[in-house]
C-alpha cells in the first residue's frame, strides 16, 4: 500500500525454511519457505485443502511441524512441538483471528478483551479495561462492551475478536479466513477494520478468499497448491500476470464469480 | 363391603417426627459423599482426558470398577470387608459417605470428561493463541463453560446418590429407611410409614431439582 513502507532489509519476524508438516500419512506442507518482514502484509491464497490454515497455524504453534526450521519474533520453534517455553512467548507476541471468531461465550465483550492482558501481561483491571474500551471504540463497538458475544452480530463478534487479539499488543497478526463465516453484508465492516490495521503498519499474514481486498491490502501474495508455494509476488504480478498454470486456473475460477 | 383398604392417616403423621431424625443422616451421607465424589470426579475426569497413558489408564480402571459394581456391594465391602484389612471397625456413616464418594466419583468423572470434551476446540485455540498457558486456558475458558454444561448431569447424579443412601439401612446407619424400618417394627404400619419415607425422599430430591433449575437459568446468560 502506498502510504506504508516495508523495510525488506529488516530482520524478518517470521522465518520459515523447508517446513514440512504431516497429518499421519498426509503430507500437508512440503518444504515451505516463508519470510515475513515487519510491517509487511502477506496474503495467502489457494484452494480448499491446500494447506493455508495449517501453514499459518504453524506460525503460532497451533499445529506442530515435523521438519524444517521456524523462527518467530527471534524465537525458535522446534519440530514436534518441543520447547514449549518459546512457544508461549511467541503466542503473546502473535495475535490470531479465526474464521469462527472463537469468542469466549461465558464472558462479556469487555472481559473477552481484558482476560489475556490481565492474566498474561499482569495488567491491572483498570488498565486492561482502559485498553479494551479504547480498542472496542476503534473497531466500532464501544457501546456493546457489557453484552455477551451471542448478543452481537457476526461482524461485530469478529471485530471483538480483533480487539481481543490487539489488546495483547501483538507484533504480528494472523488471520485465517476472517470473513468466511460472515453474512455478505457484514464482510465489509471487518475488512475495513483490517485495512485500518494495515494502514497503521501492523505486520499481517492473512488467509482469505476476498481477492479484491487481497489486491488492495497485500504487499505480497502467496499462492499455495497442495502444500507447496507455487507462486508469490506483488499483488499486481500474481493477479494480473500469474506465471504458473496452476495459479492461472485457480484465479480464473475464483475471479469469475 | 369389607374393604381391605385400611390407611391410617394418623399413623402416617405420627411417624413423621421419628422419620425426620433420619434426614440428617441421609443428607450428611449424600452430600458429604457427593462433595468428595465431585473432587474425585474432577481429578479422575481430567486424568481420563490426559494424553499420558499412566494418568489415563488408572482413571479408566477406577471408573469401570466403581461404575460396574453395585453401590450396595461397595458399602458392604467397605463396612464389613475393609475392617478386616485395617484391623479396626469403620463407623457406618463414614462407610456410607465413602461408598457414595467412590461410586458417584466414578460417574462424575465421566460427566466431567463429557463436559470438558463438549467445549469446541476453537475455545482452547483462542486461549492459547492469546498467550494464556494451558492451565490458564483450562481454568478461565474451558472449565467455566464445561461446568455449566455439566450442571444437569451433576444434578441427576446427586438425585441418584441421595436415593442410593437408602440402601445403607443394611449397615445400620440411622438414615430415612432405617428409621422407617425401626418404626414399623413397633407399629406394624408399613404402608403408611413407607409412603411417608417415599414422600420425604421426594421432598429432598424435588428441592434439589428446583435449586438446579435456578442455577441453570442463571448460568444461561452469555451462552
Ligand atoms: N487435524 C487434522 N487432521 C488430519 N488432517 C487434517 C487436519 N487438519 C487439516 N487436515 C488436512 O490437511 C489438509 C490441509 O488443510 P487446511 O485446513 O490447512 O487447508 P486450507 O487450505 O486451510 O483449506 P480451507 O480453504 O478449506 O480452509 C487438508 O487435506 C485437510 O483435510
Ligand atoms: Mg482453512
Amino acid at each position: 500500500m502506498s502510504d506504508r513502507t516495508v523495510d525488506s532489509t529488516a530482520t524478518p519476524i517470521v522465518k520459515m525454511e523447508k517446513l514440512n508438516k504431516n497429518f499421519g500419512s498426509l503430507h500437508v506442507l512440503k518444504d515451505v519457505d516463508l519470510s515475513v518482514t515487519p510491517g509487511e502484509v502477506v496474503v495467502i491464497i489457494g484452494a480448499s485443502g491446500s494447506g493455508k490454515s495449517t501453514l499459518i497455524r504453524c506460525i503460532n504453534g497451533l499445529e506442530e511441524f515435523q521438519s524444517g526450521s521456524l523462527e518467530v519474533d527471534g524465537r525458535r520453534l522446534e519440530p514436534d512441538g518441543r520447547a514449549s517455553k518459546a512457544l508461549q512467548q511467541i503466542r503473546t507476541e502473535v495475535g490470531m483471528v479465526f474464521q469462527q471468531f472463537n469468542l469466549f461465550p461465558h464472558l462479556t465483550v469487555r472481559d473477552n478483551v481484558t482476560l489475556a492482558p490481565r492474566k498474561v501481561r499482569n495488567a491491572s483491571t483498570a488498565e486492561a479495561r482502559r485498553t479494551a474500551d479504547r480498542l472496542l471504540d476503534r473497531v466500532g463497538i464501544a457501546n456493546q462492551a457489557e453484552k455477551y458475544p451471542s448478543q452481537l452480530s457476526g461482524g461485530q463478534q469478529q471485530r471483538v475478536a480483533l480487539a481481543r487479539a490487539l489488546a495483547m499488543e501483538p507484533r504480528l497478526m494472523l488471520f485465517d479466513e476472517p470473513t468466511s463465516a460472515l453474512d455478505p453484508e457484514m464482510i465489509g465492516e471487518v475488512l475495513d477494520a483490517m485495512r485500518e490495521l494495515a494502514r497503521e503498519g501492523m505486520t499481517m499474514v492473512i488467509v482469505t478468499h476476498e481477492m479484491t481486498f487481497a489486491r488492495e491490502v497485500a504487499d505480497r501474495v502467496i499462492y499455495i497448491h497442495q502444500g507447496e508455494i507455487v507462486e508469490e509476488g506483488a499483488p499486481e504480478q500474481v493477479f494480473d500476470d500469474p506465471q504458473h498454470e496452476r495459479t492461472q486456473s485457480f484465479l480464473s475460477r475464483v475471479l469469475t464469480h | 363391603m369389607d374393604s381391605n383398604f385400611d390407611f391410617n392417616w394418623e399413623a402416617a403423621f405420627q411417624s413423621i417426627p421419628y422419620l425426620l431424625k433420619g434426614i440428617p443422616f441421609t443428607l450428611m451421607i449424600s452430600f458429604g459423599g457427593l462433595a468428595i465424589g465431585f473432587v474425585i470426579g474432577m481429578i479422575f475426569g481430567l486424568m481420563r482426558l490426559s494424553r499420558a497413558g499412566w494418568l489415563r489408564w488408572p482413571a479408566i480402571a477406577y471408573i469401570e470398577i466403581f461404575r460396574g459394581t453395585p453401590v450396595l456391594v461397595q458399602v458392604l465391602f467397605i463396612f464389613y470387608g475393609l475392617p478386616q484389612l485395617l484391623g479396626g471397625p469403620i463407623n457406618a456413616v463414614v462407610a456410607g459417605i465413602a461408598a457414595i464418594a467412590v461410586n458417584s466419583g466414578a460417574y462424575i468423572s465421566e460427566i466431567v470428561r463429557g463436559g470438558v470434551q463438549s467445549i469446541e476446540r476453537g475455545q482452547r485455540e483462542a486461549g492459547l493463541s492469546l498467550g494464556l498457558s494451558r492451565t490458564q486456558t483450562f481454568r478461565y475458558i474451558i472449565w467455566p463453560q464445561g461446568f455449566r454444561r455439566m450442571i444437569p448431569s451433576l444434578g441427576n447424579q446427586g438425585i441418584i446418590s441421595i436415593k442410593d443412601t437408602s440402601l445403607f439401612a443394611v449397615i445400620g446407619v440411622g438414615e430415612l429407611v432405617r428409621q422407617g424400618q425401626i418404626y414399623i417394627a413397633t407399629t406394624f404400619r408399613a404402608l403408611e410409614v413407607y409412603l411417608m419415607v417415599a414422600l420425604l425422599y421426594l421432598a429432598i430430591t424435588l428441592t434439589l431439582s428446583l435449586l438446579l433449575r435456578l442455577l441453570e437459568r442463571k448460568g444461561l446468560v452469555g451462552q
